[in-house]
């Protein structure tokens, strides 16, 4: 069964807003953000919890959007990528993204600069080997890691 | 700075969107009224379908239709086409099964696409797909390329016999064999060349619409190559072009797998003409593995005859092609005239012979996959000379240094009908050499070996041949604004050409980069097109983009003499203005834009020959005597890919191939059963690189510039996936040297690797 009998109202806090959606026990939090509140910057890439492409914060935390059920993510504080930036200012893992060109066709990208944003929140300075072990749960197709891995270094500012 | 900007490490244009989640891939596109569709796929290898039951499906909540193969014939539509065809060596034409759209009584792979259902929203078309009742006869399968070739291997087609599509062949072999005859040594290699599936990370996606009104669809879809596509689309529906837009948004990788008509495409537009509304479908990664093509899938034998100064005489290669269930579009091309020709390297070989057969098998097809016969052919002869070196007692840059091809030997046509405009072969290694320490790598093997750790060093020298093909046009407008727009018929999937074409134009006529707009991937937008593919869109759209901001510049030169009342050829273009020679009057560009209401010109090239990138890659890696585990632990890349426009842009292609390269070779492999179920048919069993399975690799170029394009470049997209493999497998076999092991298939797994340590290991102590 996959109707949509069954559906109760979960009040999500998502990117310091409160959203009042239905979701019925099976519903994940990436099919709320992207099929009901049009959030699209959490992507599918693979649905089953590997590819970390709908990496999203909770309570600062990077999780898998796809894995998480929506009801479970009630009363926590849920970052977007859409939530990271005010206006058209980047944050600073964003600019280094841009400087390092660590971004190539933008699918990992989001889940890339989720769980770089949350790493350095942890670890402020993080070397290569540590930054290599945080992103080894966001795969990338385009860019053999070696600029990302860059970025977040120098976002960190360690050598 | 070069003219057109070149050597400018621009930070990317496209960035901004990406970073804030504002990118726009199909999935994230929803229509009005927009219905969604889900695919029935076999869950056999092979099979007869005795009937196809979709009455309860139609009935179930939700459903729009339901859609088979006799629907599809019922409307005329056609049947995904061959568009490389080949003759076989006894002058037989190749042999192809049909490949409707939908199953037509026979399926011949897992995941082959026999009914569609369309609903008011996704959960009801799959829960009404369940219900699609398929009565299947199951036949026996192989899914090996070399065993369905054997007599009495169960036969999938009655119009491929033996189940080879072709048996081909090329080059001299009269001339090779005369050569082994007489050699003074001979050395021989088989290698398995793995199937590996592409695996971009968007999955594919495909949303039709219909203009009721104009009686006109436009599908939204990542792909490519957008005009090819809209062209094939027509062929097949039928429908006239202009009936037909296709847009690629943004798009999540290609790697070569988006460059072809794949069944949904057909079945969104179909579906939504006939219902009326949109219509779209969204791959599923289970879906991506099971049918998207695959790319490589080759068993090869190679020998060289060698003097005995180890200089290569004669080489001789045997390939069986495994092209899976159908031969795909460019499914024949692939393993024989894209890299036949490549086969002899940088190396001088005066004679070579080649034969490939095709095989069909109960998989997926195989087509273009990141170098696309290229990366098998740098595989064949650089694990090749490793291996003569060897046995030689040469080293392996010694043996190399004997054969390569000199800087002044260019053009230099090769036994493979090839002719090397440029390249220094002997200096990419040297380069290559230094910046990995390998005079000092005996004293971090002993380190290593004191840690416990085997390990080893290997390098491949690899050239390859890519932005030859069809033509290329660019138009630049210089709006009345200031602002200018390139339109162009190539399509980025990531590689940046927003940005790379934009700084282009931009240097020419002196604009600002964030002036200049880049629109491609829309066949209403943009006249026409040949897309992305082969690591064309620099050597060849790129000089398209120079040549018409030239000819926008030549047609402001009237103006420009106008408004400044001297002859033209008092006028000097330079930082965006026309100034009079020997005074400082001048008029801008922009301005006379403004004045004349915008400005425009249009330009093609068309590449006299393909390029040839080559470099050096030279890898370290680490194993595990204990558990086989590899690990890469250093890496690097002196490329040749000519003049470099945007130094940040090509190290994303370089690192990027690399990483697949050394995917294939360490990682990554597509595992059948004998049934013809895929086994690794997630993310979590077939291996794809992760940040911490790699090193931070070391990259630098030598620019030896391209004589038969105007910018002087040579494509840069493929090459990282060519030339790692070898580099990776001959380090692997140069750590596992010392037990005896003088080969090692891809992808060298924990598993593999510790079965042949042991193997090795009992030997030596039987």
């Amino acid at each position: 069964m996959r109707g949509d009998e069954g559906m109760t109202t979960v009040a999500l806090r998502i990117n310091g807003v409160e959203h009042s959606v239905a979701a019925d026990g099976r519903r994940t939090l990436l099919e709320v953000l992207r099929d009901e509140l049009g959030l699209t910057g959490a992507k599918r890439g693979c649905n089953q919890g590997v590819c970390g492409a709908c990496t999203v914060l909770l309570d600062g935390r990077p999780v898998r959007a796809c894995l998480s059920l929506a009801a479970a993510c009630a009363g926590h504080e849920i970052t977007t990528v859409e939530g990271l930036t005010e206006g058209n200012e980047l944050t600073p893992v964003q600019q280094a993204f841009v400087e390092h060109g660590a971004v190539q066709c933008g699918f990992c990208t989001p889940g890339m600069v989720l769980t770089a944003t949350a790493l350095l929140k942890e670890n402020p300075k993080p070397n290569v080997a540590e930054v290599r072990t945080a992103l080894s749960g966001n795969l990338c197709r385009c860019s053999g890691y070696r600029k990302i891995v860059d970025a977040v270094v120098a976002a960190g500012g360690a050598r | 700075m070069g003219r057109f900007g070149a050597g400018q490490p621009m930070r990317r244009v496209e960035d901004q969107r990406f970073l804030t989640g504002t990118g726009r891939y199909t999935s994230d596109i929803d229509l009005p009224d927009q219905a969604a569709a889900t695919v029935v796929r076999s869950p056999f290898g092979n099979a007869r379908i005795l009937g196809i039951d979709t009455e309860a499906a139609r009935l179930a909540p939700g459903v729009l239709g339901v859609f088979t193969a006799a629907d599809l014939d019922a409307d005329g539509v056609g049947d995904i086409p061959v568009a490389a065809r080949l003759t076989s060596r006894d002058g037989s034409p190749m042999r192809t099964p049909r490949r409707p759209v939908l199953a037509d009584g026979r399926v011949a792979h897992v995941g082959e696409a026999v009914a569609f259902v369309v609903a008011e929203t996704i959960a009801a078309a799959r829960d009404a797909a369940d219900l699609v009742m398929v009565d299947y006869d199951p036949l026996p399968a192989v899914t090996d390329g070399t065993a369905a070739l054997e007599p009495g291997a169960p036969p999938i087609w009655d119009e491929v016999p033996g189940n080879q599509a072709f048996d081909w062949e090329t080059g001299d072999a009269g001339a090779v064999a005369a050569a082994f005859a007489t050699a003074a040594r001979t050395v021989a290699v088989d290698l398995v060349n793995n199937r590996v599936i592409p695996t971009a990370m968007e999955p594919r996606s495909a949303l039709a619409d219909y203009d009721d009104k104009a009686d006109r669809l436009t599908l939204y879809t990542g792909t490519q190559n957008a005009h090819s596509l809209r062209d094939w689309l027509c062929d097949l529906l039928p429908l006239p072009p202009e009936r037909l837009r296709v847009v690629a948004p943004d798009v999540g990788g290609g790697f070569g797998m988006r460059i072809f008509l794949y069944p949904e495409h057909v079945l969104v537009l179909w579906a939504a003409r006939r219902l009326r509304r949109p219509v779209k479908w969204v791959g599923d990664r289970s879906e991506a593995f099971l049918a998207d093509t695959h790319g490589r899938d080759h068993r090869t034998h190679a020998e060289m005859a060698v003097d005995a100064e180890g200089r290569f005489l004669a080489l001789r290669v045997a390939t069986v092609a495994n092209l899976g269930a159908y031969v795909s579009q460019m499914g024949a091309f692939i393993p024989t005239l894209a890299g036949s020709g490549m086969l002899t390297g940088v190396y001088r070989i005066p004679a070579l012979s080649v034969r490939v057969r095709g095989a069909i098998t109960n998989t997926a097809p195989v087509d273009a996959y990141r170098g696309a016969g290229r990366p098998e052919a740098a595989y064949a002869i650089e694990r090749l000379a490793d291996v003569a070196a060897r046995e030689l007692g040469l080293a392996p840059d010694e043996l190399r240094r004997r054969n390569f091809i000199p800087p002044e030997a260019m053009p230099y046509r090769t036994a493979g009908g090839k002719t090397y405009d440029s390249g220094e072969f002997e200096r990419n290694m040297r380069d290559a050499m230094a910046r990995a320490d390998w005079a000092g790598f005996p004293a971090r093997r002993a380190e290593a070996a004191a840690r416990g750790r085997w390990r080893g060093i290997g390098m491949s020298t690899y050239i390859e041949a890519c932005g030859g093909g069809p033509d290329e046009g660019a138009t630049i407008r210089l709006e009345a604004d200031g602002t200018a727009v390139v339109l162009i018929g190539t399509q980025s999937t990531g590689q940046g050409h927003e940005t790379a074409y934009a700084q282009m134009a931009a240097d020419a006529l002196g604009l600002p980069i964030d002036r200049v707009r880049v629109v491609q991937g829309d066949t209403d937008r943009v006249s026409d097109g040949h897309g992305t593919g082969g690591s064309r869109s620099l050597p060849v759209g790129g000089a398209a983009t120079a040549a018409a901001a030239d000819a926008l510049i030549a047609s402001a030169r009237p103006h420009a003499a106008r408004a400044l009342g001297v002859p033209e050829a008092a006028l000097d273009f330079a930082a965006g203005a026309f100034r009079v020679r020997d005074s400082n009057r001048f008029v801008a560009l922009e301005e006379l834009a403004r004045q004349a209401g915008g400005l425009s010109a249009a330009a093609r090239f068309r590449p006299p020959a393909a390029t040839y990138p080559n470099g050096c890659h030279v890898c370290e890696v680490e194993i595990d005597p204990e558990t086989g585990a590899v690990s890469v632990v250093r890496y690097t890349v002196v490329d040749d890919v000519g003049v470099v426009l945007n130094p940040l842009l090509l190290a994303g292609q370089v690192h990027g191939g690399t990483a697949q390269g050394i995917g294939q070779a360490l990682l990554e492999g597509a595992v059948y059963d004998e049934t013809g179920q895929l086994l690794t048919g997630s993310l979590i069993d077939y291996a794809l690189p992760r940040a911490d399975d790699l090193p931070s690799f070391d990259f630098a170029t030598n620019e030896v510039p391209c004589r038969t394009n105007p910018l002087g470049v040579k494509g840069a997209g493929e090459a990282g996936s060519i030339g790692a493999p070898p580099a990776v497998i001959n380090a692997v076999v140069d750590a596992l040297a010392h037990l005896g092991i003088r080969h090692v298939d891809m992808p060298a797994t924990p598993q593999r690797v510790w079965h042949i340590i042991r193997s090795a290991q009992d030997k030596a102590a039987a």
